[in-house]
């Protein structure tokens, strides 16, 4: 296996001094998709915002192509790795501008337009995420699903080494998700980049991601790490979640499957029925 | 950069030029003193000594040039400040940078400071005045991190608020005189007789102009948001920090030299955002030369309306300024 792009080492993080964090080390190599997984609040956004330079460490290290991120400049970081936020803003700017943003890190001193080559890259981009239709359109004039695929192409003209997407499904419907979801899948075989996603829905990690980094809130810790078959066990699910639960095979894929017991179902005696 | 944007932007900036060379042809020649439009590449070429060239060159010529300088550096320092904050609703005057500079010059006037230092003591109190509100303002904002941008705009409306207050506790307690001469200088005005203090106005800002443009790109990737912008590589505190210093250079440099002149930095780079788009590259230029434009126009319509009296251009650039742009806004959506 080729060496990794993202190695985090025993990293500890905090606001102000309260833990969120503590010894998580993992590491993402190229042409890998890792999904980080866990319940609300344990801090798989903090963790995004540490690799990507918005958050101080309260310990431990993280290296990018193996140097290490806090004494890296900015541009550099920038050329290393993208970055698809939560929150997309809508912006009132044209759809190709904002995805030739992604070329900023790589203006020479006192460049004022982007070169033959930018756009190149920025047209490359836009025909593998399919938004060539939207780029005279206006970021805040198309859809959710569609300003999310701009965003994922923005990151791509950046040519990172390291792709890091903060819930890229969040307020989709299924059709957007799977296109989002297939779309970073083959970019990452394609690309061969190293992506660390955020994601709610853990079936739609297990089935798409390579490896799964199951946080835990009471010990604010990593409660797995590895496939999805050694991550998603009922036992991990139930005293990370705290909710009854029972695991299952997706019917084409063959990945596990979690299917949460509802209240109704355990008070009428299902729960050690043969349902 | 596609061959057709650079043709637009190009084609932009020309077609404003041509605008301001309009305004300012029309300025030379409008005033009580009826020269004829015809006579006056005559009096320019031949008519040295005479009083038509004395109007011409001695007061018409300079106060288009202070127009021109005030109304640019306001509507840039318009366009930095709502892009840095990404609020379309900041202009210059609301991180309490007028209301410093009029506390600044009432104290001059009170304590007779231009006794002493004669007719630059306008100036001078005014840019301290602004100077201190622009210092509050940034370092009670401060961390060793980052500037926090909507703590920054509250500070500032308060600040101005206190600051207005003050003027009005000054005013109250001044002579009819000193009472006369703070109004006249609050309510803003082109007329300006020290031209040392013009060429300064006109240098000062042109080089706010082309130091902003070393923060055009930051400020599009600000657009986004401060998180993203961090991510593309920009450092957003630095750039912040310099564009907050730019604009509060631009915005006291021309209250203590002009006075306060509403409007033009809220409006011109609106309207100029509708017009070009929210790149920087071309908002920056643009809105300097709509701003230079609209406000040499606005005094001529102060000086001629009521003429042989003259109305304060302030009032001219609110009345004209809000009524295009609410005609404007409801024809067009406008987001920033």
């Amino acid at each position: 296996m080729s060496p990794a792009i993202l190695e985090i080492e025993n990293l500890a993080l905090a606001y102000d001094k309260k833990s969120i964090l503590e010894q998580v080390s993992f590491d993402v190599s190229p042409g890998e998709l890792v999904s980080i997984i866990g319940p609300n609040g344990t801090g798989k956004t903090t963790l995004i915002k540490a690799v990507s330079r918005q958050l101080s460490l309260a310990g431990g290290e993280i290296r990018i192509q193996g140097e290490s991120i806090s004494t890296m400049n900015s541009r550099n970081l920038a050329g290393r790795m993208a970055v698809v936020m939560q929150n997309l803003e809508p912006v009132a700017m044209g759809v190709e501008e904002y995805i030739l943003l992604g070329r900023l890190p790589f203006f020479k001193k006192f460049q004022f337009f982007e070169t033959r080559n930018d756009l190149e890259l920025a047209q490359k981009y836009m025909e593998l995420t399919h938004t060539r239709p939207l780029a005279d359109k206006r970021m805040d004039q198309i859809s959710g699903g569609e300003r999310q695929l701009a965003a994922i192409a923005r990151a791509l003209t950046q040519e990172p080494a390291l792709l890091l997407l903060d819930e890229p499904t969040s307020h989709l419907d299924i059709t957007h998700q799977v296109q989002i979801l297939d779309l970073i899948r083959s970019l990452t075989r394609q690309l061969n980049l190293a992506v660390l996603m955020v994601i709610h829905d853990m079936n739609l990690a297990a089935e798409y991601s390579d490896r799964l980094i199951l946080l835990d809130k009471a010990t604010g810790s990593v409660r797995a790490t590895g496939t999805p078959d050694q991550v998603l066990t009922r036992e991990n699910m139930e005293e990370v979640y705290r909710v009854p639960v029972r695991i299952q095979r997706h019917p084409v894929s063959g990945k596990p499957a979690v299917f949460p017991i509802s209240g109704q179902s355990a008070e009428a005696g299902l729960l050690d029925g043969t349902h | 950069m596609k061959q057709g944007q650079i043709l637009k932007w190009g084609l932009l900036v020309l077609g404003l030029i041509l605008f301001l060379i309009f305004a300012a042809c029309l300025a030379l020649c409008t005033g009580s003193a009826g020269i004829n439009v015809m006579d006056i590449p005559g009096i320019l070429l031949h008519g040295q000594g005479t009083i038509d060239y004395g109007i011409i060159t001695g007061i018409r010529l300079p106060r288009i040039i202070l127009g021109l300088a005030m109304g640019g550096a306001l509507s840039l320092a318009g366009a930095l400040l709502q892009g840095m904050f990404k609020n379309p609703l900041v202009e210059p005057y609301t991180l309490g940078i007028s209301g410093g500079a009029s506390l600044g010059v009432c104290c001059n006037v009170l304590f007779r400071f231009h006794e002493k230092l004669g007719i630059l003591a306008y100036p001078i109190s005014g840019f301290i005045g602004a100077g201190t509100v622009i210092f509050l303002v940034y370092t009670l904002n401060r961390d060793s991190r980052h500037i926090r941008s909507n703590r920054m705009l509250l500070t500032g409306v308060m600040i101005s608020y206190v600051a207005s207050s003050l003027v009005m506790l000054l005013m109250a307690v001044s002579k009819a005189d000193e009472l006369q001469n703070i109004v006249l200088w609050i309510m803003g005005s082109l007329d300006e007789p020290n031209v040392t203090l013009i060429r300064m106005a006109l240098i000062g800002s042109l080089a706010g102009l082309f130091a902003s443009y070393f923060f055009c790109l930051d400020l599009n990737a600000l657009l986004l948001g401060e998180e993203a912008a961090a991510s593309l590589g920009v450092d957003t505190a630095r750039t912040k920090k310099w564009v907050f210093i730019i604009a509060s250079f631009l915005t006291g440099l021309s209250v203590s030299v002009a006075g306060i002149i509403m409007f033009v930095g809220l409006i011109v780079p609106h309207f100029m955002r509708m017009v070009a788009g929210p790149d920087h590259r071309i908002l920056l230029i643009a809105s300097y030369l709509g701003g230079a434009a609209f406000l040499v126009l606005c005094d001529v319509a102060a000086r001629t309306v009521i003429s042989p009296l003259e109305l304060p251009v302030g009032v001219i650039t609110g009345i004209i300024g809000g009524l295009v742009f609410i005609t404007a806004l409801s024809r067009k959506r406008v987001t920033l």
